[in-house]
């Protein structure tokens, strides 16, 4: 964990390289009962599995229609009044007179997929960019790598911000794609780094001298034995990806239709007004807190349990 | 060594000259543009062309791009348009580059103060309640959105008790004689001590919600290091020759520990910034960041160019800087 960013996404690929000769156990064996052992792990699967059900059932789970606005009588723009907590609104309402625990519930659903997918979109441009450099290495590597290191240069809030500018209207899909670009590098290194520490390995000589075609080596030997650090980068992604989007919602580049609400834009939008209804900050945040913690738990947990050094 | 500095720093030129061309043609297929930005939705079609070519965006753009590069040569980074019409790129800078320094010097300092001694702390009592403690602090540390700690900060502290300021550098009634920029010692060296105290309250709620994430994770290195020490031989023997605790903790345990976390500190403080846009958003801090920000918003083309390419270039000069400092302190490095 020390060293500059590039060193520390580097050590981390050759830190979880599987090396076969260590012991008869497979790495994912042997990780999988650590893992079990490992009270953080334990809390950051529960609640995971927590909010994955949550957002699987919450259209069933919501008392009311988080778009519909049963309490916009109750709603004085002039005068700053929200509908505060009653029977059959436990949480109150929100500042257009919507049933603010159904929003928070159906919340989790667009949270989990702004995660998801800006996740698994990073991953697949680290993984195209990563193997292309990694397993051809020479010029392809080099012109890969100097676009990495560009992208790297700029602190990654900042490329989020200026890849949502470029759009002129910003959705949900913009702060997705934007979220998403900024993980590209640091998974393209990550992999890169992994295939380059396997080139010399003896169960890639092995293949190559037994007269396996590179492609195979590629894709049968090396890239399965590189995606042990993606794993574990990939769940750390999650975590900041939600927290990020978070915060485009808050410098203004989010979603700026809420029909559907998204955690991240609803405590992004209730800003504003936390001064007078600090309640409607404090719930999203919340709840972002406890997921963004799951996630980390999970993925730190599984950083150890992958560490060859850990091996017992 | 000196080759490897000239060739990073040489491989720095290639980079910053990458990104800013890549920057100018980005900027300027943002929707919207600074004419826009300047003259509003209903201006007539002719002013918007005469601002247009005003401002020289009517050019193609790789005239433009050379024509900003030969003026960038002389210093000349061209007028703000929307952060603060009126000024240079340059002054913009020059006035808000302290701020954010002050800033971020503030937020260093708290979040080593706290992180080393805590993290040896958790260290020696590992698995103990403490230790647990602030290691599930640390991680929730990680996961609070910073802006939203900022509000929180802010609401607390300055709404609701009214200890601390909630917004600016400077209480407005208060005329402190300017000489660096740097307000708290400007006030210092004027020895106007109430312009001085008074800066420093300004700065104490935005640097703690900044302080966050470097605190969490200079906490986490330093724990891991002094962890990682504690394992060694060389500690086993300094304690079996029948050197004191004391002793094998300053000279042998410590020192090697602190290795990883000096350069976690200078990575962090390239970091910063990133951290800076949204809290002095948050706190109406007039700084680098916000600039940033506000700079997006009005499509202030020269203030962007300007302040991201310095903020990749200190970015990228502390990582050399890193690097080159880990390699002087560990010799198994200069090897590779």
């Amino acid at each position: 964990m020390t060293g500059t960013k590039k060193q520390r996404i580097d050590a981390l690929a050759e830190s979880t390289v599987d090396k076969p000769e260590d012991s008869g156990v497979s790495l994912a064996a042997s990780a999988w009962r650590r893992l079990r052992r490992n009270p953080a792990f334990l809390v950051g699967a529960v609640i995971t599995v927590l909010f994955v059900a949550v957002a699987l059932i919450s259209p069933w789970l919501a008392p009311h229609d988080p778009a519909a606005r049963d309490l916009a009588d109750q709603v004085v723009k002039a005068r700053n009044e929200i509908p505060p907590a009653q029977p059959g609104h436990p949480l109150g309402g929100d500042p257009q007179g919507r049933d603010f625990l159904s929003r928070l519930l159906v919340g989790s659903q667009q949270t989990l997929m702004v995660g998801v997918f800006a996740t698994l979109i990073g991953l697949a441009g680290g993984l195209v960019l990563g193997t292309l450099a990694g397993a051809l290495g020479g010029w392809v590597d080099s012109v890969v790598m100097r676009a990495v290191d560009v992208m790297l240069s700029v602190p990654s809030l900042l490329l989020a911000v200026s890849i949502s500018a470029l759009f002129a209207r910003p959705s949900q899909f913009t702060v997705i794609i934007a979220v998403a670009i900024v993980q590209i590098p640091i998974f393209a290194r990550l992999l890169r780094g992994s295939m380059l520490a396997q080139r010399g390995s003896d169960h890639v000589l092995a293949a190559r001298s037994l007269g396996v075609r590179p492609g195979a080596i590629v894709f049968r030997h090396m890239l399965p034995n590189s995606l042990g650090p993606v794993i574990v980068q990939a769940t750390l992604v999650l975590a900041t990806s939600i927290i990020d989007a978070a915060a485009l919602s808050f410098l203004g580049l989010g979603n700026p239709d809420d029909s559907v609400p998204e955690w991240g834009q609803m405590l992004g939008g209730s800003q504003q007004v936390i001064d007078s209804h600090p309640a409607l900050s404090f719930w999203p945040a919340g709840c972002i807190i406890v997921v963004a913690l799951g996630f980390t738990l999970i993925g730190e947990s599984l950083r150890d349990a992958l560490d060859p050094k850990n091996r017992r | 060594m000196l080759r490897y500095v000239v060739r990073r720093l040489l491989q720095l030129v290639v980079v910053i000259l990458v990104l800013s061309l890549l920057l100018f043609a980005w900027l300027r297929s943002l929707p919207g543009g600074p004419v826009s930005a300047l003259l509003g939705e209903r201006a007539t079609e002719e002013s918007r062309r005469a601002l247009t070519a005003q401002l020289g965006l009517d050019q193609p753009i790789f005239v433009q791009y050379f024509r900003f590069l030969g003026r960038a040569l002389s210093g000349d980074f061209g007028n703000s348009t929307g952060v603060a019409p009126g000024s240079t790129a340059m002054e913009v800078f020059s006035q808000r580059f302290p701020a954010t320094i002050e800033l971020s010097v503030l937020a260093i300092i708290i979040a080593v103060l706290l992180g080393i001694p805590l993290g040896y702390l958790a260290a020696r009592r590992r698995g103990g309640w403490f230790d647990n403690l602030s290691v599930i602090g640390s991680l929730i540390g990680v996961a609070v959105p910073v802006f939203f700690l900022a509000f929180l900060l802010k609401y607390l502290f300055a709404v609701q008790l009214g200890w601390l300021p909630s917004a600016g550098r400077q209480t407005s009634g208060i005329d402190a004689t300017r000489v660096t920029g740097f307000f708290v010692l400007d006030g210092i060296m004027t020895q106007e001590w109430d312009a001085a105290l008074d800066a420093l309250l300004h700065l104490i709620l935005p640097a703690m919600a900044l302080a966050t994430i470097p605190f969490a994770v200079i906490f986490r290195i330093t724990r891991a290091a002094v962890l990682d020490v504690l394992d060694e031989d060389y500690v086993r023997t300094a304690e079996s020759k029948g050197l004191t605790t004391p002793v094998v903790r300053r000279r042998h345990v410590l020192r090697n520990a602190m290795l990883p976390v000096v350069t976690t500190i200078g990575l962090q403080t390239g970091a910063l910034l990133a951290g800076a846009v949204l809290t002095e958003r948050v706190f109406g801090y007039p700084g680098v960041g916000e600039a940033l920000a506000i700079g997006f918003e009005r499509r202030d083309y020269p203030v962007l160019q300007l302040l991201i390419i310095i903020a990749a270039m200190v970015y990228v000069l502390v990582n050399l800087l890193v690097d080159v400092s880990y390699a002087l302190i560990d010799p198994r490095i200069r090897t590779r």
